[in-house]
This record gives C-alpha cells, structure tokens and sequence, in this order.
C-alpha cells in the first residue's frame, strides 16, 4: 500500500488513474517553463510544478491536475496556474464524469507577484463555471505540505475534498497568521496544535472533508464513491451560508479545536490525534458542526 | 544559476521510438532529469541549469562515470537542479536511463 504524501505528483496520477490510461496535456519535453523564475536566477521546472491531463478512474473518461509539492511548495505561479485554468475549461466543453485536482500548495507563488494572484482568481473563476455546467470539482488533499492560500479558497469552492489525517486546509499558513497576529494567537511551532486545528481529522469532524487513510488505495476508493455533483444554486449557497454563521456563533470563541470537539458532545475528545483512521471515524460518527 | 553544457560520445543509438522520461522533482538538493530522443550522430548531449555555481568540474566527472556506465547513443538530457549531491545525480540519471532505455539498452 503506497503512501500519498510520500508519492510525487505523478506518482499520485499513476496510481489513482486505470494503468497505463493517464494522457498529459503539455508534458515536460514541451518545456512550458516559468518566464519569471529565469529572470530571477532560478531553475524553473519543466512541468512549471503542475501535470494536466486525461484519463479514465474505473472507466470513466476524468480530467486531472497533480501539483508537485517539492517545487516551491506547489505555489502557484502564472503558467502552473493556466495550466489548471485551462484543464477547467477544457471539461466544459468535454464534459468529463470529474475533474480531479491533486492539490498541495502553500498558494500564490509571490516571485510571480500579480500573475501569480490573479493565476488563482481565474482557477476560482473556472471552477464556479464548470460546477454551474454541472461537472463535479473534487480535491484530493493528502500532501506535506497542505493546501492554503488561494488553493485553500479554491478548496472551498469545489463539490467534494477528500483529505488524509496527515494533511492540512487552511487560508493562511500557521506561521503567517503567528507573523501577523502574534504568537499568542497562534503558535506556528506548536506541531500538535496546528494539525488539531487544520488537519484532516478537524476537516471532517466540521463536516468539510471525508477523512481516509495515507494510501492511494485510500483515496482512490473515496474517489470512486465521491464523483457526484453536488447542486451549486441560491438555496444551495444560502444554506452554506447559514451553516457557517451558525459554527461561528457557537465555535467563534474558542481557542482550540478540542474545545470545538468537546462542545459538539463528543466524548473524550483529547483522544481523538491519537486515534488511527477507522477509530477516529468510529469515535465522531453521528456528531455535527 | 549556471548553465552548463557537456557532450559524449555516447553508444548504441536507442530508437527514436522510445518517448521522452522525466525522473525526480525539481525541489530542494533534488534534481529533474528529461531524457529525450534527438538526432545527434550517435551522441549524448546533456543541458544542465543548476542553483549552484561553480560545480563544473564535478558534474563533468559525475558525467563522464555515468555515460561510461551506460553506452546509449541519440539521447539530448536536460536537467534542473536544485543543490542535488553527486550521488543523488548520478541515481537519479540510472533511474532515467533505465527507463528510457526500456528493454531496448
């Protein structure tokens, strides 16, 4: 059984994907290379740090983006970021059964300044688009280095994430929210306490991922059972919007995610980092945000 | 960064069939390795662009034990390198030349 956070990008495409069915759009011998890195003095990546293309997940025609976390954190600069934008509009047109998006990212590349943000803001413009054409989005977030930043956001507004304990969601990074608001409000070397708080486990128990174990088996499996669209429309958005205001009204206080656990009547929530996968979700079944 | 050039004799031509291998990440003390088909009379060309200046000599040398090693002919290599070890460089060009090669070395 194979580990997704220890995989590459690729390898994470190769074992998701039927053997063999995985056809790259703009592979690395077509070199669509960073213009920006170069001027910079740095190595830029064949691939720009991000591989798109199309294959089938138990037969199924599916299109895919796999970003490669140990090239500048996955950060998305502007080819790695129109690569992904252009996958998106690609299923409008041909209306795959998903788009799959292998996600591990600090965010925007700031070498790449506002090519980088506005990068982002056209994958979160593409995303909107294709679930209003019906064709699910759906995340798979199980890398080192955590999805944040604008692929945090970008996360959010997809059908489905499929997340490991291992890995992280937030918007910003633990240690630029401990730069910006001080160590008191959060303590960035506290391992421990941001795993807690924007680990997987906490994804799940607030109802924003389904939790599986470090494997591509794992996530594969989920996978298969997850590639439903769910309806993106007024009530739809209304609804999610109701069921945030009502977490921050009961949550908005707290200073820790064992005291959100423990505040959703779960027993014996300390306990809960320690638990191993299948125990975890056995512990919280039935509780909600 | 630097960029660096070397050229070898090479060997055996592989046949041009064979489609193009990238092998590692371009991330920190890692490397990419892109093995191409390229008509190039027989020869090996390799491209190197890396974070770290001053190295040519050893990357000549790791270079020279590597094609020593593997007598294939009509391949052009690019790499991108990010502070990678000799011994991570010289893996890495097997591991990409294994591949490449297939059952055809």
């Amino acid at each position: 059984m194979s580990s997704w956070s220890e995989a590459t990008a690729r390898q994470r495409i190769a074992g998701l994907l039927d053997a063999g069915s995985f056809i790259e759009f703009l592979p690395p011998e077509r070199r669509a290379v960073s213009p920006h890195l170069r001027e910079l003095g740095q190595p830029a990546a064949f691939d720009d740090g991000v591989a798109v293309g199309r294959g089938t997940l138990d037969g199924q025609t599916v299109l895919i983006a796999a970003q490669e976390g140990a090239f500048m954190g996955g950060a998305v600069g502007e080819v790695h970021g129109a690569k992904i934008t252009g996958l998106l509009e690609r299923a409008r047109t041909e209306r795959p059964a998903a788009v799959l998006l292998l996600l591990e990212s600090g965010g925007v590349r700031l070498h790449e300044a506002n090519a980088g943000l506005i990068a982002v803001s056209e994958i979160m413009r593409a995303v909107l688009a294709l679930r209003a054409a019906g064709v699910p989005v759906i995340v798979l977030n199980g890398g080192r280095y955590g999805v944040f930043g604008g692929m945090g956001i970008t996360t959010c507004l997809c059908d489905t994430l499929i997340m490991s304990e291992e890995a992280r969601l937030g918007l910003s990074g633990p240690e630029v929210i401990e730069t910006t608001m001080g160590v008191e409000e959060f303590d960035a070397a506290d391992r421990a306490l941001v795993w807690r708080v924007t680990g997987g486990k906490n994804r799940t128990i607030l109802g924003e991922a389904t939790l599986v174990a470090d494997s591509i088996d794992a996530f594969r499996a989920a996978l298969v059972a997850a590639m439903q669209p769910k309806p993106l429309t007024l009530e739809t958005l209304e609804a999610e919007h109701a069921t945030l205001g009502n977490r921050l009204d009961r949550f908005g206080d707290m200073e820790d995610a064992v005291d959100i656990w423990a505040a959703m009547g779960i027993d014996n929530p300390q306990r809960l980092p320690l638990l191993d996968t299948d125990a975890f979700l056995q512990a919280v079944k039935g509780a909600g945000a | 960064m630097e960029r660096l050039e070397f050229e070898f004799a090479g060997g055996k031509p592989v046949a041009a069939r064979n489609k193009p291998v990238l092998a590692g990440v371009l991330g920190s003390g890692n490397l990419e390795v892109l093995v191409e088909p390229a008509d190039l009379k027989g020869r090996v060309r390799v491209e190197v662009e890396t974070a770290a200046r001053g190295f040519g000599p050893i990357w000549q040398a790791v270079l020279t034990d590597v094609f020593e090693r593997w007598k294939l002919g009509n391949i052009r290599i690019s790499i991108n390198d990010a502070g990678a070890t000799p011994a991570v460089v010289a893996l890495r060009l097997d591991q990409a030349l294994q591949e490449y090669a297939g059952g055809d070395a």
